[in-house]
């Protein structure tokens, strides 16, 4: 392929990925005086971050002043179970107030308190009302705000556009090999730092929040650059999706329901997760109904209902419904907001007004007026806590000049991420990455990039289009993915056992083999089997790192549960799960130590316990 | 419902193109962008869609369905007349890419065209700002765009007429009505909308707020009230005796 056939691209900081982070990191960068290109797979502002409806975590403490980063970074731990990196959680939860405010300085419009600040409300796993919320479409202000802050920054955007390769100059980034969609040409980007902000892996499996893109891009592209991935065990079900009709199963029903009244029944009618109420939570959680109620109403003497543990407790609880056969006819249960209007005068224009987004998903795709009847939900794949290994100061991956913030990075979650700490990490992580980013591209200029290795990737692109179709069927890009998802939900989900794991890794062998044979049809122009097939590649890497990862720990932590090992272990709770390629191109699983926090961190976490 | 149901999908791109049909099997609950899905997984690898959230909540997948401007992932099959293919084609007001993709690049273009948010100083000593949930409210109905373009589809000026160079549609319309109803915003983008942005143009047939999948008022809500601010600065007779008389 001769070297004319790339358009070639210079930035001093390339941003992959135009959700919540990638954004962030771009106006950071940007605003630090460096040239900054942002690529993103759809057109920009389609990103998953517009599908967040709870809320920003930020310890404003306008609702309730006894809030503080203190507080924050204690509920962030224990939500994480203690195997988060506590510089990460601890910088995060200074840092998101500031980083709301600025929000608000841009353009973005919060919902208010009664003297006019920015209302917070509450949320599963933090203590006290802390979500910065606008009704329940938050990520859609959010990204809408960074996008038109951003465009009139000068930011190059280069829309619908995939990375397939990031390239070096020996230990150093150097830039990325490219595709765009439209003409299925090639584009090739020269960088002096890279920032990955691809989001997460949900589309390795069948019921996922996930849309087409999250196909952990940035965690395989990191893993082929020899950068380290951590905890890529601790992949969230979110427990409430929906189930019924079939095709809508798996999209997002916000916590925020569970926030504002909603309560989760079985079949019989009776508040299940009043049942079940692990030993770490129960001070803090409600014990009747009624207090439960008093405490969703702002009542600071009350504790929070059950319905608002962490996502990992609340998804097995459903699961445990499900199996038991107390569950709703389309396989989950119950989650009733209609109720409410029990205790509150006008409640259905109370629901409509706090969950406008819910009610018109609901009623358009299912036929259900949630204010009337309850929704059936269950839980659905939805956000990886694990991902690119990175300082928590700088975003700055084991690659010198790579660099990851959002989803697609991790460390700040641990085994479990609290709602509303995703939206906050995105402004934390994002603005320090491209804070970091451009200082590194200030010393360190674009190195040149390899043409052989730009050459053998484009061409290992195109290989699909020249196969031809063999005999003993290997699959088309579509029927392969759909097998992934299939065996990954059902051997690596939310309750997991060796020997099921076992079969997912030779599967995932069996797969690999196949999608090097699969063929393609029509050409380069637009063509989304094409971009199925490559998108196969990262899949099955980072379903191979969830799947070795997921056995490497024998103990059951936060999402991370264990049928043959359901106890949690002190000593495993010590150590990070660390993914790297070999020398000899094979997948390694390592465990290091996790760094201790310092003692008035260890006391803070104590004093809250 | 039936077993099947037949699409009658454009396929092509610059060069030109035609309607191909695709049977399907169809179930309950199904929405369009399903059976797009089964058919590109199942018939046609290269079928070319936009989509991403399929909630209604992203903006991406865009169509004209039977002929009426959708997204198609919340049109249900069940609202739509099944014994005959369902036709589904990409949006007629801008370029084609193809098969149902359209170049909307120029939306983008057109919004670095509309002078930025441009707030007021800060009203505590803390750098922050107070607000009244009304005032917040008021607005709220215009920043719940999603950006579909389905209303610069079915905009005349764009569709029929073609004014793209001069006129930014009901979209950027709303857009600028969100920012100049902003309760913190200072900028002044009156004397914009009439010149740069030919407002004037908008005949107000309300076929944009029509096929608004937010069920935006844009015409009412936005765009009149932007049209009597022009008004209001531009042309009324007391207020151009005054510039005239220079005070």
């Amino acid at each position: 392929m001769a070297a004319a056939e790339y358009q070639t691209h210079e930035h001093d900081v390339l941003v992959i990925g135009a959700g919540g982070a990638g954004l962030r990191a771009a106006i950071e960068a940007s605003a630090a005086g460096v040239r900054v290109g942002v690529v993103c797979k759809s057109l920009l502002g389609k990103a998953h971050t517009v599908m967040a409806e709870g809320g920003i975590a930020a310890a404003l403490a306008n609702v309730d002043d006894r809030d503080s980063w203190r507080v924050h970074f204690a509920d962030t731990m224990r939500g994480g179970q203690y195997v988060n990196n506590w510089r990460m959680a601890q910088l995060h939860a200074q840092e998101a107030p500031a980083r709301v405010r600025e929000l608000e300085a841009w353009g973005a419009l919060f919902d208010r308190t009664p003297d006019g600040r920015i209302l917070q409300r509450n949320f599963g796993g933090h203590a006290y009302p802390r979500l910065v919320h606008v009704g329940d479409r938050t990520g859609l202000e959010m990204i809408r705000t960074l996008q038109d802050h951003g465009v009139h920054q000068g930011i190059d955007v280069h829309m619908e556009c995939t990375v397939i390769r990031l390239l070096k100059d020996g230990e150093r980034i150097a830039g990325a090999l490219a595709y765009e969609r439209e003409r299925g040409r090639f584009r090739l980007f020269r960088a002096g730092a890279v920032i990955l902000a691809t989001g997460g892996v949900g589309r390795a499996y069948r019921i996922t929040s996930n849309s087409w893109e999250y196909t952990g891009d940035g965690h395989a592209l990191a893993y082929a650059a020899g950068a380290d991935l951590i905890d890529m065990e601790f992949l969230q079900f979110h427990p409430t999706g929906m189930v019924w009709p079939p095709s809508v199963q798996g999209i997002l029903v916000t916590e925020a329901v569970r926030g504002e009244g909603g309560v989760l029944r079985n079949k019989d009618g009776r508040r299940f997760m009043f049942a079940d109420i692990p030993p770490l939570y129960k001070n803090q959680t409600a014990d009747n109904e009624d207090e439960g109620w008093r405490y969703t109403q702002g009542d600071k003497s009350a504790r929070r209902p059950p319905e608002l543990l962490t996502r990992d407790h609340v998804a097995r609880c459903i699961v445990r419904e499900t199996k038991e056969g107390r569950g709703s006819p389309h396989g989950g249960v119950f989650l009733d907001i209609a109720w409410i209007r029990e205790k509150l005068p006008r409640a259905e224009a109370h629901i409509k007004n706090k969950l406008p987004g819910m009610y018109h998903q609901f009623k358009q795709l299912a036929g259900v007026d949630i204010t009337k009847e309850p929704m059936e939900v269950g839980p659905t794949t939805h956000y990886m806590m694990g991902g690119v290994r990175v300082d928590a100061e700088t975003q700055m991956s084991t690659v010198p000049g790579l660099f990851a913030a959002g989803e697609c990075a991790a460390g700040l979650h641990g085994a479990n991420r609290l709602g509303g700490n995703s939206l906050s990490d995105l402004l934390v992580f994002g603005q320090r990455a491209g804070e970091f980013a451009a200082q590194f591209a200030k010393q360190h200029r674009a190195g040149p990039v390899d043409r052989e290795e730009v050459d053998a990737a484009a061409r290992a692109a195109l290989a699909p289009f020249e196969r031809r179709a063999d005999q003993d069927g290997g699959g088309g890009p579509f029927q392969l993915q759909a097998e992934l998802q299939d065996f990954m939900q059902d051997l690596v989900g939310i309750v997991r056992r060796e020997e099921e794991m076992r079969r997912a890794l030779d599967r995932i062998v069996e797969l690999k083999r196949r999608a090097a044979r699969t063929t393609v049809v029509g050409n380069r122009e637009y063509n989304p089997g094409w971009h199925t097939a490559l998108d196969l590649d990262c899949l099955l890497t980072v379903s191979e790192a969830i799947t070795r990862a997921a056995l490497d720990r024998k103990e059951s932590r936060g999402a991370h549960f264990r049928d043959d090992y359901p106890k949690k272990d002190d000593a495993a709770g010590r150590v990070t799960t660390v993914i790297r390629k070999g020398s000899g191109g094979d997948m390694q699983v390592a465990r290091e130590p996790l760094p201790e926090p310092p003692a008035e961190l260890k006391a803070i976490i104590e004093e809250l316990k | 419902m039936s077993a099947t149901a037949t699409f009658r999908i454009w396929r092509g791109d610059t060069a030109g193109g035609r309607f191909q049909d695709y049977t399907t099997p169809v179930a309950a609950g199904m929405v369009v962008l399903d059976a797009v899905h089964r058919i590109q997984a199942e018939q046609a690898n290269d079928l070319a869609v936009r989509w991403n959230c399929k909630a209604g909540r992203c903006g991406s997948c865009s169509a004209e369905v039977n002929g009426m401007p959708k997204l198609m992932c919340m049109t249900r099959l069940d609202e739509l007349p099944l014994e005959r293919p369902v036709t589904i084609e990409p949006m007629q007001a801008f370029p084609i890419v193809k098969d149902l993709v359209t170049d909307v690049s120029w939306n983008f273009a057109v919004k670095r065209r509309i002078a930025p948010f441009r707030p007021r100083p800060p009203d505590a000593p803390d750098g922050t700002w107070r607000m009244a949930q009304a005032d917040v409210d008021r607005v709220m109905e215009f920043r719940k765009c999603i950006e579909c373009f389905l209303c610069q589809d079915v905009c005349h000026v764009l569709r029929d007429h073609q004014r793209h160079t001069e006129f930014i549609g009901p979209r950027y319309f709303v857009h600028a009505a969100a920012l100049e109803m902003h309760p913190l915003d200072v900028e002044d983008r009156t004397e914009a909308l009439r010149r740069e942005h030919a407002i004037g143009l908008c005949n107000i047939t309300k076929c944009c707020t029509k096929v608004c999948p937010e069920q935006i008022t844009i015409t009412d809500n936005a765009i009149i009230p932007l049209k009597e601010r022009v008004a209001d600065k531009a042309y009324d007779p007391i207020r151009a005796i005054l510039r005239m008389l220079g005070a």
